[in-house]
């Protein structure tokens, strides 16, 4: 009754010849039973390498999102396997589709919910500077009510410039020393938005 | 038999004469006005007449129209008789200066936000509605943003060439 399958009927064994992609080590000084390096280069690879993301997704970048995190374009190799839904347990909020100036605020709210580090990606041209929609009532830009890490622009941007975006946030995420959220630098930049 | 355009019309004379004007038919769905004191008689009158029976408000909207004087503001009713399956148009008519109009609310419910968003994006003050306040827009804007003389554009951008949008600016 059911039709005979047709593939992968003799399957072979799988050749990975050294495709599997590992992260490499920090440099560091290696001796018998120990390997010493840099703090931050060790909490910058392990953060780096397991983003989690808190899609807020409005419109049409966010279909592109949810393409991005399917099997063909997977998300989850990045480390990004967990959406966190909630900014409680998020580390990366990625804003993507436009975002009128009443949900101004809204977005400002979930930023501040956000820990510790944090940070926040831009995704598609709405969110990044209005896009074409330059009107009365959307937001020119998500940066005007929180700061932004990485913009990927594009209308929609295609998965890959998504992942493209993801890989500029763990170069960040990586290089960023322990003291930054606590330098004056820092505090001045969140000053400048209003938050505390 | 069917509930024809002209049975609609021979009614509504019948019932209030004189003061239901302009009628027309643009691709078949009949279009009358009438004075704005008298909107909500007119449609409790559709509502309730056993033959005409427009129960059903698709559309409640405005329109504005900058060159009439004394009558700017323009709101649109559209309704619809569920059983006979036919459509009309209503429209009432404001000056922009006092743009009070009676609510529908009490016949219709779903007049209720789309009332909101009229006074939202037109400024029409709906007498006697529960919650007037904006549904759509930021609640501190102060103006009205789909009047003709308001710009679609947002006025805070400093960085638009307005050479390439074709209004013969230079870049900033």
């Amino acid at each position: 009754m059911s039709r005979p399958v047709q593939f992968n009927i003799t399957p072979k064994p799988v050749d990975y010849n050294g495709h599997i992609s590992i992260v490499d080590a920090p440099e560091g000084h290696m001796g018998e039973g120990f390997f010493a390096t840099k703090l931050n280069e060790v909490v910058g690879l392990a953060r780096k390498n397991s983003i989690w993301p808190l899609p807020f997704a409005t419109s049409c970048c966010g279909i592109e999102f949810m393409a991005t995190a399917a099997a063909h374009y997977d998300l989850g190799r990045f480390g990004s396997e967990r959406m966190a839904f909630t900014p409680r347990q998020c580390d990366l909020m990625m804003v993507m589709g436009t975002i009128s100036k009443k949900m101004g605020p809204i977005v400002k709210q979930v930023y501040l919910q956000m820990a510790e580090p944090r940070w926040v990606m831009a995704v598609g041209a709405c969110a990044s500077s209005g896009g074409i929609f330059d009107s009365y009532s959307v937001l020119q830009g998500i940066d005007q009510v929180v700061p932004v890490d990485v913009y990927v622009p594009g209308c929609p941007p295609r998965p890959e410039a998504i992942l493209d975006g993801l890989i500029k946030v763990q170069s960040l995420v990586g290089q960023e020393s322990l003291r930054r959220r606590n330098s004056e630098h820092y505090q001045k930049l969140l000053d400048s938005y209003g938050i505390q | 038999m069917a509930l024809t355009n002209e049975q609609i019309q021979n009614k509504l004379t019948e019932k209030f004469g004189e003061q239901v004007t302009a009628f027309a038919e643009p691709y078949g769905m009949l279009t009358f006005e009438a004075p704005k004191e008298l909107n909500l008689k007119v449609l409790q009158f559709l509502y309730d007449d056993a033959t005409l029976q427009f129960r059903f408000l698709t559309d409640l909207q405005a329109v504005h129209y900058p060159n009439e004087k004394g009558r700017e503001l323009a709101v649109v009713y559209h309704l619809h008789n569920l059983v006979d399956n036919v459509r009309i148009r209503f429209k009432v008519f404001t000056d922009i200066n006092t743009p009070d109009i009676y609510t529908a609310t009490q016949l219709y419910a779903s007049a209720n936000w789309m009332e909101r968003e009229t006074y939202d994006f037109y400024g029409v003050n709906f007498v006697g509605h529960p919650n007037l306040k904006r549904i759509l827009n930021v609640d501190e804007m102060d103006y009205f943003p789909m009047r003709k003389e308001f710009p679609l554009e947002d006025q805070t951008r400093v960085d638009k060439d307005d050479e390439m949008f074709g209004r013969g600016g230079s870049v900033n």
